[in-house]
């Protein structure tokens, strides 16, 4: 017969107060293991959206609206600048080309039922990845062609908000600055033609369209005349195809930082110092954008709710405490029994500790199992709601940190009542007890 | 095996005055010997066996259980020996409430600091007559059936010495006689040295050797009720002077 043993007899001898003790702290702990669910989906949103391209490519200003607003297609107050697609040409078939493997061209100022509506080309889907270097993945439909001008691709989460299925037919709606430049002007309906798997991106609760059907809309179509005076070099050389010359919201570029480092890593300057056009153009590092976002702001909230999280599970402590405090009158005795037997002071001790840690570890594991259930069933809300996949029923190692947390919490609140039991005078309790 | 050579414990009052309890010159129990001890309610009775068992140490004195002098000990060492050569039988049972008949038998066991013997815990409780309530807790256990429990608990380690502080008081007297049997034959199977607390004439006159504290606790005339129970110690007749 363990000392385990002699602890877990006492603790189902006082079975209610037992169960409700393991209970305060479960729910602490839960919160815990919540918190950290939130956490790491929230980590892993932020730190994936802007995976699959080293850079993004915007109208100079506010690096953090334009990876806002790129990357998580949050409608900023603030209107994004254009950027030219002269720039985009440079990038993709111009001077830029040789440090560029891929560019997407992005607009974005319209919405379609409450989710941001991104026009953009095949290649979003065909070339760009997301993630740990992952595929994008259709869970129904393909990616719309080039001879699909109107198709769209809806994101998991936006196929069930918008209720958008394969085949079924929407016209965006513009927003803020583009409504006011371009009126209330409808577009041309577009057509589902692929319904993304979920990626656990913000890309999971926005809608794209061909960027071919978004320059065809006669809001958007407008014929730019190029200046009579030929331009200096052919690296400005101009289109004509009217709905080319339509800025766009930013680029999304993918360097040749394996086969062209230098050239790559010089890309950034050679874009920031370019003044075509008069339109000026920053190049931004979205990883490390959002890397510091989350750092300052984002990881510093989640922080605090982690200790506060921590805080109730010391406040559930508190209750094991008072728990095994409260029935140390009543146990005296049997503390004074089992030193008549022979158990020496240290072993009743013991004893008393091994009960805290048994209330706290049974507690624990079941708020570990709680949190996991709780986050798993709210899962679907959460992911419909911010377009983000959680991931609830994945072990975090950190969690591995509450079983030693819980010991240390368990051994200071078992302290007090402990040392009752240590102090008990074996004479007294037995004469008093008789 | 038992000496206990001028032992003296006191108590303090709640006017903080000293109270004599014990002061005993001599005393001593043979290898295997039972023996009866009487005195009347407050006499310090239950004070002796905590000092022979090491429960209470005594303010000064010897108490030497057969090679090994307990007052020399740690307490940690007495603990230790109180579990691997005493057996204590109390007058409530004392048994936890928590634990089965086989789980309170196993609890003396496991202060012993040697490996706790299951098939000797059982053996003991079917020779206790209560091989079909091992899994029993106490609650569940009748009265005379807790006690014959405390007695299997009190032998569970092989004790050289017994205490059994009034273990029938408690027991209805239908039981009582079959509670005294059962520890006395045990004891003398085993071959244990018993040393029983009573006030009870009837179990007193059974024994070979009753020897009243007062008669050898120098400290009585401060100590015992003043309903002294005179009339029924005198029923009983004395044992020769102990052995020294």
């Amino acid at each position: 017969m363990s000392l385990w043993n002699i602890a877990w007899q006492n603790v189902r001898e006082r079975a209610l107060s037992s169960i409700l003790t393991a209970l305060s702290i479960s729910l602490g702990v839960a919160l815990v293991v919540a918190v950290l669910v939130i956490h790491s989906t929230i980590d892993r949103a932020f730190r994936r959206g802007a995976q699959g391209y080293d850079l993004i490519v915007g109208a100079k200003g506010g690096q953090l609206p334009l990876v806002l607003s790129t990357v998580f297609y949050l409608q900023l107050n603030q209107q994004l600048d254009p950027v030219s697609y002269e720039l985009y040409k440079k990038l993709t078939s111009g001077p830029l080309a040789s440090a560029v493997e891929l560019a997407v061209p992005v607009c974005m100022g319209h919405e379609y039922k409450n989710c941001a509506v991104v026009a953009t080309n095949h290649d979003m889907f065909d070339r760009l990845r997301y993630g740990n270097d992952q595929k994008y993945e259709f869970a129904a439909g393909t990616n719309f062609r080039d001879d699909q001008p109107f198709g769209a691709v809806v994101g998991a989460t936006a196929a069930q908000r918008a209720d958008l299925k394969l085949g079924s037919k929407f016209r965006p709606v513009a927003t803020g600055l583009e409504r006011t430049k371009h009126g209330d002007k409808g577009h041309e309906e577009f057509t589902v033609v692929g319904i993304l798997s979920p990626t656990g991106t913000p890309n999971d609760g926005a809608i794209f369209i061909n960027l071919e059907g978004f320059f065809r809309c006669p809001a958007h179509a407008q014929r730019q005349e190029t200046s009579a005076a030929p331009k200096e070099s052919a690296e400005n050389e101009t289109h004509h195809e009217h709905h080319h010359d339509h800025p766009l919201s930013a680029i999304l570029v993918r360097t040749r930082i394996d086969e062209n480092p230098i050239a790559a890593m010089l890309l950034p300057d050679e874009i920031n110092r370019n003044t075509d056009s008069g339109m000026q153009a920053m190049a931004v590092k979205p990883a490390i954008v959002i890397a510091d976002l989350f750092d300052r702001v984002i990881g510093n909230v989640q922080l605090l709710l982690l200790v506060l999280s921590a805080l109730v599970v010391v406040v559930a402590g508190m209750g094991i405490l008072l728990s095994i405090y409260n029935s140390m009158n009543d146990r005296r005795h049997d503390i004074a029994i089992m030193r008549a037997l022979g158990a020496s002071r240290a072993i009743v001790m013991s004893v008393i500790l091994l009960e805290s840690i048994l209330l706290a570890l049974g507690g624990g594991l079941l708020g570990v199992l709680l949190g996991h259930g709780l986050t798993a069933l709210l899962a679907p809300m959460i992911s419909s709601q911010v377009g983000v996949g959680v991931a609830a029923l994945e072990f975090r190692t950190v969690e591995l940190l509450l079983v030693p947390g819980l010991i240390v919490l368990a051994t200071v609140v078992g302290y007090l009542p402990a040392a009752v039991a240590y102090r008990t005078d074996v004479a007294k309790s037995l004469q008093a007890g008789a | 095996m038992l000496l206990l050579k001028d032992v003296k414990k006191t108590f303090s009052q709640p006017d903080g005055s000293p109270l004599p309890i014990l002061d005993i010159p001599e005393f001593h129990v043979g290898a295997g010997e039972q023996m009866v001890l009487m005195g009347p309610s407050g006499c310090g009775k239950t004070t002796l066996l905590h000092v022979i068992a090491g429960i209470s140490r005594p303010d000064q004195g010897k108490v030497r259980i057969d090679q090994f002098d307990i007052g020399l000990m740690s307490e940690a060492e007495c603990d230790r020996f109180r579990a691997q050569h005493l057996g204590y039988v109390f007058q409530t049972f004392n048994l936890l409430r928590g634990f089965t008949a086989l789980q309170n038998v196993l609890l003396a066991m496991r202060f012993t600091g040697r490996r706790v013997d299951k098939a000797r815990a059982k053996g003991l409780l079917e020779q206790v007559g209560l091989g079909h309530r091992m899994t029993h807790r106490p609650p569940m256990l009748s009265v005379g059936e807790q006690q014959r429990v405390a007695i299997a608990r009190a032998l569970a380690n092989r004790p050289k010495l017994l205490l059994a502080d009034e273990p029938t008081a408690n027991v209805d007297s239908r039981h009582q006689q079959q509670v005294l049997n059962l520890l006395r034959e045990t004891c003398r199977r085993e071959k244990v040295a018993l040393v029983l607390v009573t006030h009870s004439p009837e179990v007193a006159k059974q024994f070979d050797r009753v020897d009243r504290l007062a008669d050898f606790n120098l400290a009585a005339k401060n100590v015992g009720s003043d309903a002294e129970d005179s009339a029924s110690d005198s029923d009983v007749p004395l044992s020769p002077n102990p052995e020294f």
